[in-house]
């Protein structure tokens, strides 16, 4: 294009041309594959959605590689604009090539076949036979038998079938759409969130119970009632070979709009409440103690959530006594079935509560909690503390140190429950269904027209498919052999 | 754990590997002797030399390789029935188990295309590719028996595995002509097929036949990765996260989909369409090694 011939390109046209080009089917193809090769950064590189501590973790090693990579999102791949760029544009392509042909293949199909060409002998299948005249009458039974759509001509028939393939093929493409609105849907008014409940507690439905709690962008509150759901019992078990999880059960009574049940929840078992879900995610345990200052009185008593660290649930945790004078605090691990190890000190060879130990230092002055600053429930920060001892613990027992008592009465786990509203999925399921039906149609669909053709004597037979979708050849061989049967 | 049945799983594995280098040697002795090359002859018509060649002098080596592999293909499908016994499950709990028994749907899905198609050219790829991969399960990823994580409890399981692992060994057959296509389109370029290819499809044949098998299994691929979703939305909470492994099914099915894009909308043939038949399915594998050993992510159940 020359620089003369550039102002003549109208506002509209230019539209028009970026319209045709948008939708052309390379473009498709090249959206297509930017798509994948879009997708493989976010596999390789720790993702915040999915693993914030690998991405924290990841800056801390290399400070300003992990800069550049967060210059270009390369640490929310998924939710960055330069994927959701391409992903877009690739949906605005497929409307814009989907839409008109939806429309198109209405109008094809309800109007008869193309008419039989001038040149039949140019086709991929072609024979010629002599008959006696009732071949046209012939044809066109096997065609109805067979139900084609046919078009009768003086001296012709012409027979259409496999419109299926071509419907199938625009159901898939708009399933798709479907799919993506159902992800949409889902992320902007769906919510997820997270809450350790302690075996024998409860769990209410409302926003303070959560420890974590993700609202979708348009959603403003819970979706949900305020069910309740109260643990009674938990139960993993494990191999004793290899000390992986081998179930877990847990028993609750739930009460959801004064409807009360006894549930049973497994792992790919969870518990609906309308919309809403509830997962068995994760668990651990949370010691009992009690700890009583130098009069004997009790500062502090309950259970305390330890977060485990391995396979083997040693857990990690604190004890902050803030109404101890001064305040207390032990920095504890928690070994399910202890022993010792030359190398590493106390460790748990096996996940249940078998041996169980809680080893601690004790630290007194001040816990920091009045400072402002976020603290974290499993760790406390020892700088303004003084050491007063390290001691060991099993269940029953007390340990004395200089100004109070601790005493470990008991462990009792802990689950961690995944609340999950997604209003969104079954559209996308809805989608993924759709797909694959029409995928079926699209795939091993077989479009294709044949002809016949009487000249005098002479009978013409050709045919033609899309897609070179082979058995062709052995349609026509029957319609050959039927026609000549009946000579 | 049943010890008898984990034991006669593993014994049935090395008699099928016996039975599949039998069967490999015999490809290869009928591969190098079907077909006697024929002097200054135009070798790049592969219907002419149907002509001059004479495929009786071997008809007996094939038959005895195929019905090798035949045999071969019961004693790894009774191993892999066994080692489901002892574990009390089906056998795709690490990936050991998704081993011999992507190994047995691929070899499968051979033997059942020969009824139809005469692909006894591919024997020895096929016998050779099963060797290595039973002999890599044996011995770099054996795990004994054991029971499934908590997750991999559930019906999703065999039916999200039984469809990834045909796709998967569909795939990979799919490869593997293409990859003959790009080697002996190479050849012919340069002047001529080597004689053990003479019985190879023309590259034409070669060309389709990598096409109708990837539009075959499309739709199972893409039903593998929504079964999978499912199963992620019962075990999970969410039916997609961008988890490794999720991330490369996806990239798979893009991949193919562009694939089927190029050859039935850009029209894409031949060469071109080889290659990216190839990336795809590298894309599969890479899925399968790299990101089932060394990946993060909640699909860790290699077992390693
Ligand atoms: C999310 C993106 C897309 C996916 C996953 C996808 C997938 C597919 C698949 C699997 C086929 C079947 C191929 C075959 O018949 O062998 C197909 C065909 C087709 N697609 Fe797409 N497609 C996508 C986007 C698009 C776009 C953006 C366009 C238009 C610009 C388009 C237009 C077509 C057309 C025209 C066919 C040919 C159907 C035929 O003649 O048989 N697709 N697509």
């Amino acid at each position: 294009m020359t620089q003369t011939e550039l102002p003549e390109l109208g506002f509209l046209s230019l539209l028009r041309y970026i319209w045709r080009q948008l939708t052309s089917m390379r473009t498709a193809l090249i959206l297509l594959m930017m798509m994948g090769i879009a997708a493989i950064p976010g596999s390789l590189i720790p993702q915040r959605i999915s693993n914030p501590i690998a991405v924290r973790d990841f800056f801390a090693a290399h400070p300003t590689r992990a800069q550049w990579y967060d210059r270009f999102s390369l640490f929310d791949v998924y939710g960055s604009s330069w994927f959701s760029a391409i992903y877009i544009l690739l949906f605005i392509s497929l409307i814009g090539c989907v839409l008109p042909r939806t429309v198109e293949h209405f109008r094809a199909m309800r109007a008869e076949p193309p008419a039989t060409p001038r040149n039949l002998n140019r086709l991929e299948q072609h024979q010629i036979f002599e008959g006696n005249g009732t071949e046209l009458a012939e044809a066109t039974r096997w065609f109805k038998k067979k139900r084609f759509r046919i078009r009768q001509g003086m001296q012709d028939i012409s027979a259409e079938k496999g419109y299926l393939r071509e419907t199938g093929n625009l159901f898939f493409h708009l399933s798709l759409i479907l799919i993506l609105i159902g992800v949409g849907f889902g992320s902007l008014f769906g919510m997820r969130g997270e809450a350790i409940v302690n075996v024998g507690e409860r769990f209410i439905n409302v926003p303070t119970s959560y420890d974590s709690l993700a609202l979708g962008k348009l959603t403003n509150d819970l979706n949900a009632s305020p069910f309740v759901i109260e643990v009674n019992d938990f139960v993993a078990t494990y191999n004793p070979k290899t000390n992986a999880a081998t179930d877990y059960s847990m028993n609750v009574t739930t009460t959801d709009e004064d409807q009360v049940r006894e549930q049973l929840v497994k792992v790919n078992k969870p518990l609906t409440f309308g919309d809403t879900r509830v997962y068995l995610q994760a668990n651990g345990y949370a010691p009992i103690v009690t700890v009583r200052d130098s009069t004997g009185s009790v500062v502090f008593q309950g259970p305390v959530t330890f977060l485990p660290q391995d396979g083997n649930l040693r857990s990690i945790g604190s004890i902050k006594v803030p109404d101890a004078n001064p305040q207390v605090g032990f920095v504890a691990s928690l070994l399910p079935t202890y022993q010792r190890s030359e190398s590493d000190g106390g460790i748990s060879v096996y996940p249940e509560l078998l041996r169980p130990k809680m080893l601690f230092s004790v630290w007194s002055g001040d816990l920091g909690l009045d400072s402002g600053v976020p603290q974290s429930v499993y760790r406390i920060d020892t700088t303004e503390m003084t050491n007063l001892g390290l001691g060991s613990l099993s269940v029953g027992e007390t340990f004395q140190y200089p100004g109070g008592t601790i005493t470990l009465e008991k462990i009792i786990p802990w689950v961690n429950l995944q609340i999950v509203d997604d209003p969104g999925k079954s559209y996308a399921l809805f989608g993924g269904i759709a797909a694959i039906l029409g995928l079926i149609f699209s795939l091993y669909g077989r479009r294709r027209r044949i002809w016949v053709r009487i000249n005098g004597t002479q009978v013409e037979v050709a045919a033609l498919s899309k897609n070179n979708a082979p058995g062709l050849e052995k349609e026509i061989a029957e319609l050959v052999a039927h026609l000549k049967g009946n000579a | 754990m049943d010890k008898s049945w984990a034991y006669i799983s593993n014994y049935s594995i090395y008699v099928a590997m016996a039975i599949f280098a039998l069967s490999f040697l015999a490809h290869a002795f009928e591969t190098a002797f079907a077909v006697r090359a024929p002097k200054n002859a135009d070798t790049t018509e592969g219907t002419l030399l149907t002509k001059t060649l004479d495929y009786g002098r071997t008809e007996k080596a094939a038959r005895v390789a195929t019905v090798l592999m035949v045999l071969a293909t019961v004693a790894l499908a009774f191993g892999v029935i066994a080692r489901g016994l002892s574990n009390g499950h089906v056998p795709w709990g690490n990936m050991y188990e998704f081993s011999i028994t992507g190994a047995l749907t691929f070899v499968a899905a051979y033997l059942v295309a020969l009824r139809k198609y005469d692909l006894r050219w591919l024997g020895l790829f096929i016998s050779f590719s099963v060797l290595l991969t039973l002999g890599t399960a044996i011995t770099l990823l054996y795990r004994d028996s054991a029971p499934l994580v908590p997750a991999l409890k559930s019906t999703w399981l065999v039916i999200h595995v039984v469809a990834a692992i045909i796709s998967g060994g569909i795939f990979l057959l799919a490869n593997v002509v293409a990859g003959a296509y790009l080697y002996l389109e190479n050849a012919e370029s340069k002047g001529g097929r080597p004689g053990w290819a003479f019985r190879v499809p023309t590259l034409d044949v070669l060309d389709q036949l990598s096409y109708r098998l990837v539009a075959f299994v499309f739709p199972l691929w893409t039903f593998s990765v929504i079964a999978g979703a499912i199963w992620a939305e019962a075990a999970w909470g969410r039916y997609w996260g961008w988890d490794p492994k999720e991330t490369w099914a996806f990239i798979t099915w893009v991949a193919y989909a562009a694939y089927l894009h190029a050859r039935v909308t850009v029209g894409w043939r031949g060469k071109r369409a080889a290659w990216l038949c190839i990336f795809a399915g590298s894309t599969f594998l890479f899925n399968y090694v790299y990101i089932n050993i060394w990946g993060t992510g909640k699909h860790t159940y290699s077992g390693l």
